[in-house]
C-alpha cells in the first residue's frame, strides 16, 4: 500500500518533470549544443581520414560516442524521442485545461473579481442589455448573457480563442514533423544492424560479390543512396554509407545513363548538368526515358531520381611513353584506360600504373594581377561595374595517373595534352607531387615549330650523350674563338670546360653545377664563375642542338630569338625532368571520352507527413503570436455597470482596447 | 479570429481610403503589365509567385501605409534606371543619371553613404536629445532604403543585359544579401519606429546596419564581390525568389531585436545605478535619453516573433528546396544544423517569455547573444565549415 503510494507519488513526480517548461527549456537546449558536435566535425567521412586526424586512442573515442554520424547515432535519436515525448506530455497535460478554456465564457466571475482586475472601471448610466448584445456582436465577440440572483447581468464575450488552438498546432506540429523525420531515419537500420540482421560490407569488391546480409531489399521503406553510372552501363542497386562500410539497396527498376552533359555560360561557369536516362521497370519491363538535371529530380515508383555529381566512367586513353633512362630511344604508344590500373614496365622494373580521372575540361582563371595598383577612379569605375572580363581559359584536357614503384612508394603526375602559350612560346605542362597533400610542382617542356616535344627529347637526347660532347666541344670553342670571346691559347682550356660543363650538367642538371661550386669554389668567386659556366651552357645548346639535329638528318634549327629561347626553356625542361622521378614521361595523345553521372536516390515516404506539420507549425505559430486571446465583461447593476477587460498575454494592444471598448460603451450609455 | 491591427476599427475594408484602393490598383496594374510582357517565359510556379508577390505587396500597403509611397517610388526610379540603359550594359559608365545613381552599383553606394549619414545623425540626436535631428536620421534612413530597393531592382535588369541566360533576381550571393539584409532591416525598424514612436533607438539599430555597410563596401573595393555572376545548376530554381528573402526577415529582426536589447540593458542599467543611489538621482545618461525599458521590450519581442514566424516559413521553404536539389528535405547539413539551432534558441526565447513571463534584462542579453548564434548560422557556417550550402561563400 505504502509502496504503491510512492509509485504513484514517483510516477505523478516524473509525468510533472517531463512534461515540464523547464525540462522542454532543457531539451532544446541539448539538442542544440549536441546539433553543433555534427557540424564542427565532417561527417560520414571514411573511418581512415577520421583516424589519421585523431590518432587511434582518440578515434576510438570518438567512434565509440558516434560521432562520426551524430544524427544518427543512438544518444542523439534519445534526445530526440525525449522532446517527442515531453511535447506529447505537455499537450496531454495542458491539452484538456486549455479545451475547457477555450469553451468556457468565464460566466461566473464575480464583482470581486471584475472588479480586482488590471483593466476595470465602474461606469454610471443604465444600458439596455439588447444594445451591450449588439454591440459585442459588432465587435466580433462571442458572448454569453447570464441573469444573476442579485438582480444584475452579466455579459462574459471572448474573442481570438483561436489562439490557444495555436498553441495545440505548433506542438502537434512538431511531433507530427518527428515522426514523419523517423519514418524516413535509419532506425529500423540501425536495429538490423545492431541485432546482426545487416552488416555493412567493408571491403572494396563487386558488387554481385556482396553477400546477402549487407544487401538490402527493393521493398525497402526508406533508403538514400547513390550510384556513379558511366555512359551506355546500367545500375540496379544504390551504396548507403553504413558507419565503416556500406549497404546495397537494391531498387525496382534498373536504370540506364545514354548520355550526361555539361552546358557552360560563356565566362566558362558550369549552367547545366544533366543525365540522359532510361528507367527499365523490373517487372513488367516497360521503359521509361527521361532527363534528370540539378533541381529537376526524377520520381519512379516513390523513388526520387537526382543528378548528383558527376565524372570520368572509364575512357580509353592513348600515350606515347618516352623512356627517360634510354633519351635516344624512340617513343612508345601506350593503351589504357582512365580510373584503372595496370602493370608497367620500363628499364627491368616493375611499376604499377594508376590512372586517375580524365578532365576533359580544365576551366583555369589566368586573369592578371588584381588590386593594389589602382587609382581611385579606377577602383570607382570598377566598383560601378556589375560586369568584369575574366581571363577564363580552358587549358584543355588532363589525365591524372599515380607511378608506384615496387616498393609500394608512388608519385602522382597530372598531364596536359593541349600545348600552353606563356609569353608567346608553347609548352607542354606536366605536374607532379610526391604527397596527396602537396601542391604540383610544374614543369614546361618547350614544343617545336611543329608543336611536338620531339625536338626537345632529341637536345635531351644529346645533352646526356658524352660520346658527342667532343663535336660540340669543337664547335663551341670554333665559334668562341672566331667571335674573340677566348685567345688561341685557352682553346684547349675552354674546350674541355664545355666539356666538363656539359657532363656536370647531365648528370644532375643546374642543381648539380649548383653543388658543385657550392663544395668547390670559395664563396666570393661562386658568383663569377656561375656566370661563366651558364655562359658556356647557353653557348654550347646552340650546338648541342645542330648536333643532335645532324644525327637526326634534319635541318638546323633558324638561328633566331624564338628558337634560342626555345633552347634556354629545353636547358631549364632537362634538368627538371632530373627531379621529375618517373621512368617514363608519359604524353597524353589521345583518348575517347566516357563519362559518368553520380545519381542520388531516395524514397521518402515521411515526406508529406513533414510537410503537414510544417504547414501546421506555420498556421500554429501565426495563430498564437497574431491572434490575441482577449475576454471582456459587461455588467450590469442597476444604473451602474462594471467593464472589465483581461488577456492571456499583457501588451500594450490591451491598454488601447480597453479605453476604445469604454469609450464605445460609455457612448452607448449616452445614446440610451 | 482575427488579426490584432484590424482590431481598432470594426471592418478592414471600411478602413480602406481611395489611397489604398489607388495603391492596389497601380500594384495589380504593374503585375498583370509584367504578366504580359513576360508571361511567356514564366513558368507554372513563377507565374504563382508573381500573384502572391502582388496581392502580398497589396496588403503590405494596407497594412503599413508609409509603404504604399516607399514601394511605387522606388519602382519609378528603378524603370527611370532602367529606361536609359537603351540594352545597353555599358551606358551604365557613360550616361550621367545612371553613372551618378541609378545604376545598380550607384545606387547601392546611395544607400551606403545615406545609411551612414543616417547613422551619424540619430547619433547626434541622441546626443543632443534633439527630436530634429532623429527625424533626419529616420528621412535619411528612408532614403538609403529608397536607394536600396531601387538598386536591387536595377541589378536585377542588368544581370539580364549582360546574358538572357545569366539575368536572375538579386539573392544568389552573399553580396547581394547583404544589401537586402540592410534593406530589411531598415524596413522593419521604420515600421517599429512608427508604431512604437520611440525613434530614439535609431541609433542603436542603425549601427547594426553600418556594420553591414563596411561589409559591403569592403566587399565590393577589395574583392569586386558586386560582379553579377550567372547561377550554378543548384541555385536555378524559383525556391531562390521565396526562400532567400523569408530568411533575410528572419535575419533583419533578429539583428533588430538584438540591438534593442543592447538599448534595453543599458536603459536598466541606468535604472538600477539610480535605485542604487537612492530617489534623488538624476536618471543616467541612456535613461534620459532612451525610451523606457518595457517599450524597447516589447519592440524586441514583436521583432523576434515576426523573425521567428519568418524564419520558420524560409526554413520549412529551404527543406522543400532541398528535396527537390539535394536528393532530401533534411541532410544535416552544417546550414540546416545551424538553422535549426538558431530556430531552437529564439523557441526557448519565446517559451520563456510567454511561459514563463520572464522580462527584461535576461532576455535582452539572450537576445544580444541570439543574434551570435544567428551570425554563424549566417556567415560563420559558410567561412568556417563546408556543406551543400556553399552558395554565399567569403
Amino acid at each position: 500500500m505504502k509502496t504503491s503510494k510512492r509509485q504513484a507519488g514517483f510516477g505523478s513526480s516524473l509525468f510533472e518533470l517531463l512534461s515540464s517548461m523547464r525540462f522542454a527549456i532543457g531539451l532544446l537546449t541539448i539538442l542544440a549544443i549536441a546539433s553543433v558536435v555534427g557540424t564542427v566535425l565532417k561527417q560520414n567521412e571514411p573511418y581512415p581520414n577520421y583516424a589519421f586526424e585523431f590518432g587511434p586512442f582518440w578515434f576510438r573515442v570518438f567512434e565509440t560516442l558516434g560521432l562520426y554520424d551524430v544524427y544518427h547515432s543512438g544518444w542523439f535519436l534519445v534526445i530526440l524521442a525525449f522532446l517527442v515525448l515531453s511535447t506529447s506530455l505537455c499537450i496531454t497535460r495542458n491539452g484538456p485545461g486549455f479545451v475547457k478554456d477555450m469553451r468556457a465564457f468565464r460566466d461566473k466571475a464575480s464583482n470581486v473579481s471584475l472588479a480586482a482586475m488590471k483593466h476595470s472601471i465602474e461606469l454610471e448610466g443604465r444600458i439596455a442589455p439588447e444594445a451591450v448584445a449588439g454591440y459585442l456582436g459588432r465587435e466580433g465577440f462571442r458572448f454569453k448573457v447570464r441573469e444573476r440572483e442579485d438582480g444584475a447581468t452579466l455579459f462574459a464575450a471572448k474573442k481570438g480563442v483561436a489562439n490557444k488552438l495555436g498553441y495545440f498546432f505548433a506542438h502537434i506540429a512538431l511531433v507530427v514533423i518527428c515522426i514523419g523525420g523517423l519514418i524516413d531515419g535509419n532506425l529500423p537500420l540501425k536495429l538490423g544492424e545492431l541485432v546482426g540482421r545487416v552488416v555493412p560490407e567493408t571491403r572494396d569488391i563487386p558488387q554481385s560479390q556482396i553477400p546477402e546480409q549487407s544487401r538490402l531489399s527493393a521493398g525497402n521503406l526508406s533508403f538514400r543512396g547513390n550510384v556513379t553510372i558511366a555512359e551506355n552501363k546500367s545500375a540496379d542497386v544504390i551504396f548507403q554509407n553504413a558507419g565503416n562500410g556500406y549497404l546495397v539497396q537494391e531498387l525496382p527498376f534498373i536504370i540506364t545513363l545514354k548520355k550526361f552533359y555539361v552546358d557552360y555560360y560563356n565566362n566558362g561557369m558550369p549552367k547545366l548538368f544533366a543525365s540522359d536516362i532510361i528507367v527499365t521497370d523490373k517487372r513488367t519491363g516497360k521503359e521509361t526515358p527521361a532527363t534528370v538535371k540539378v533541381n529537376h529530380p526524377l520520381i519512379v515508383d516513390g523513388v526520387a531520381i537526382y543528378q548528383a555529381s558527376f565524372g570520368d566512367g572509364g575512357s580509353p586513353l592513348e600515350l606515347k611513353g618516352w623512356n627517360l633512362a634510354q633519351p635516344a630511344m624512340a617513343p612508345v604508344t601506350l593503351r589504357g584506360t582512365s580510373l584503372a590500373t595496370q602493370p608497367l614496365k620500363a628499364n627491368g622494373r616493375d611499376y604499377q600504373l594508376e590512372f586517375g580521372e580524365l578532365r576533359v575540361f580544365n576551366i583555369e582563371n589566368m586573369g592578371g594581377a588584381q588590386g593594389d595598383a589602382k587609382t581611385f577612379s579606377e577602383r570607382m569605375h570598377d566598383a560601378r561595374e556589375v560586369k568584369h572580363e575574366k581571363a577564363l581559359k580552358n587549358v584543355g584536357p588532363s589525365i591524372s595517373f599515380k607511378l608506384r614503384d615496387a616498393q609500394g612508394q608512388a608519385r602522382e603526375y597530372q598531364q596536359y595534352m593541349a600545348p600552353i602559350t606563356q609569353e608567346g612560346a608553347s609548352y607542354l605542362i606536366s605536374g607532379v607531387r610526391s604527397e596527396v597533400a602537396k601542391p604540383f610542382q610544374f614543369l614546361r617542356l618547350p614544343l617545336d615549330d611543329d608543336g611536338k616535344i620531339d625536338t626537345f627529347m632529341r637536345l635531351r637526347a644529346a645533352l646526356l650523350n658524352s660520346a658527342l660532347y667532343d663535336e660540340i666541344a669543337a664547335r663551341t670553342t670554333a665559334k668562341a674563338l672566331q667571335g674573340q670571346a677566348i685567345s688561341p691559347a685557352m682553346q684547349q682550356q675552354f674546350q674541355s670546360s664545355v666539356k666538363w660543363v656539359l657532363a656536370r650538367f647531365a648528370q644532375g642538371g643546374f642543381s648539380a653545377l649548383e653543388q658543385f661550386l657550392d663544395e668547390r669554389v670559395p664563396a666570393d668567386k661562386r658568383q663569377a664563375v656561375a656566370q661563366t659556366y651558364v655562359k658556356i651552357l647557353q653557348g654550347a645548346v646552340v650546338d648541342v642542338m645542330d648536333v643532335a639535329q645532324a644525327k637526326a638528318g634534319l635541318a638546323p634549327l633558324p638561328e633566331d630569338g624564338k628558337h634560342y629561347r626555345f633552347l634556354l626553356d629545353g636547358l631549364v625542361g632537362v634538368s627538371a625532368l632530373n627531379d621529375y622521378g618517373a621512368p617514363v614521361f608519359l604524353q597524353l595523345t589521345g583518348f575517347e571520352q566516357v563519362q559518368a553521372s553520380g545519381l542520388q536516390m531516395t524514397r521518402s515516404p515521411g515526406k508529406n507527413l513533414v510537410y503537414f506539420g510544417s504547414l501546421m507549425l506555420v498556421i500554429g505559430i501565426i495563430l498564437m503570436f497574431y491572434v490575441r486571446e482577449v475576454r471582456l465583461w459587461v455588467l450590469c447593476y442597476g444604473d451602474r455597470m462594471r467593464v472589465a477587460m483581461s488577456s492571456n498575454r499583457h501588451s500594450r494592444d490591451l491598454d488601447s482596447d480597453f479605453a476604445r471598448h469604454t469609450e464605445s460603451l460609455n457612448q452607448l450609455v449616452r445614446d440610451a | 479570429m482575427e488579426l490584432v491591427h484590424s482590431y481598432e476599427n470594426p471592418s478592414l475594408l471600411k478602413r480602406l481610403s481611395a489611397v489604398d484602393w489607388g495603391y492596389a490598383l497601380l500594384v495589380l496594374a504593374a503585375a498583370a503589365y509584367t504578366y504580359v510582357l513576360y508571361g511567356e517565359m514564366l513558368d507554372y510556379y513563377e507565374k504563382a509567385i508573381l500573384a502572391g508577390a502582388s496581392l502580398g505587396l497589396v496588403a503590405m500597403g494596407w497594412f503599413w501605409k508609409p509603404w504604399r509611397a516607399f514601394f511605387p517610388a522606388s519602382g519609378l526610379l528603378a524603370l527611370g534606371g532602367i529606361s536609359l540603359y537603351h540594352g545597353d550594359l555599358a551606358r551604365g559608365q557613360s550616361a550621367f543619371w545612371l553613372k551618378y545613381a541609378l545604376s545598380s552599383q550607384s545606387a547601392i553606394m546611395w544607400m551606403c553613404t545615406l545609411f551612414f549619414l543616417a547613422t551619424a545623425m540619430f547619433w547626434a540626436g541622441l546626443i543632443r536629445r534633439s527630436d530634429t535631428l532623429q527625424k533626419l536620421g529616420s528621412g535619411l534612413t528612408w532614403s538609403a532604403a529608397l536607394m536600396g530597393l531601387t538598386g536591387m531592382f536595377v541589378r536585377w535588369y542588368e544581370s539580364y543585359l549582360i546574358g538572357s541566360d545569366v539575368g536572375h533576381i538579386p539573392v544568389s550571393n552573399l553580396y547581394e544579401v547583404f544589401v537586402l539584409f540592410c534593406l530589411i532591416t531598415a524596413l522593419m525598424y521604420l515600421y517599429y519606429e512608427a508604431k512604437f514612436a520611440a525613434r530614439q533607438v535609431g541609433a542603436f539599430v542603425l549601427l547594426v546596419i553600418t556594420a553591414a555597410v563596411g561589409f559591403i563596401l569592403w566587399y565590393s573595393f577589395d574583392r569586386q564581390a558586386h560582379e553579377i555572376q550567372p547561377l550554378i545548376p543548384a541555385l536555378q530554381s524559383w525556391w531562390m525568389k521565396i526562400h532567400v528573402p523569408a530568411n533575410f526577415v528572419g535575419y533583419g529582426s533578429f539583428a533588430l531585436s538584438a540591438m534593442l536589447g543592447i538599448a534595453e540593458l543599458l536603459v536598466l542599467r541606468d535604472a538600477k545605478r539610480a535605485e542604487l543611489a537612492g530617489g534623488e538621482a538624476q536618471p543616467g545618461w541612456f535613461a534620459r535619453r532612451l525610451p523606457a525599458a518595457d517599450v524597447i521590450d516589447e519592440m524586441m519581442y514583436k521583432a523576434i516573433t515576426v523573425g521567428f514566424l519568418f524564419f520558420t516559413i524560409a526554413t520549412i521553404l529551404g527543406a522543400m528546396w532541398a528535396a527537390d536539389a539535394w536528393g532530401g528535405y533534411w541532410s544535416w547539413d552544417p546550414k540546416e544544423t545551424w538553422a535549426l539551432i538558431v530556430w531552437l534558441n529564439y523557441a526557448a526565447w519565446l517559451h520563456i517569455r510567454l511561459v514563463k513571463g520572464w522580462r527584461g534584462e535576461p532576455l535582452a542579453w539572450w537576445a544580444v547573444i541570439g543574434i551570435v548564434v544567428t551570425s554563424f548560422a549566417f556567415l560563420g557556417v559558410n567561412m568556417f565549415l563546408s556543406g551543400l550550402h556553399s552558395y554565399g561563400g567569403l
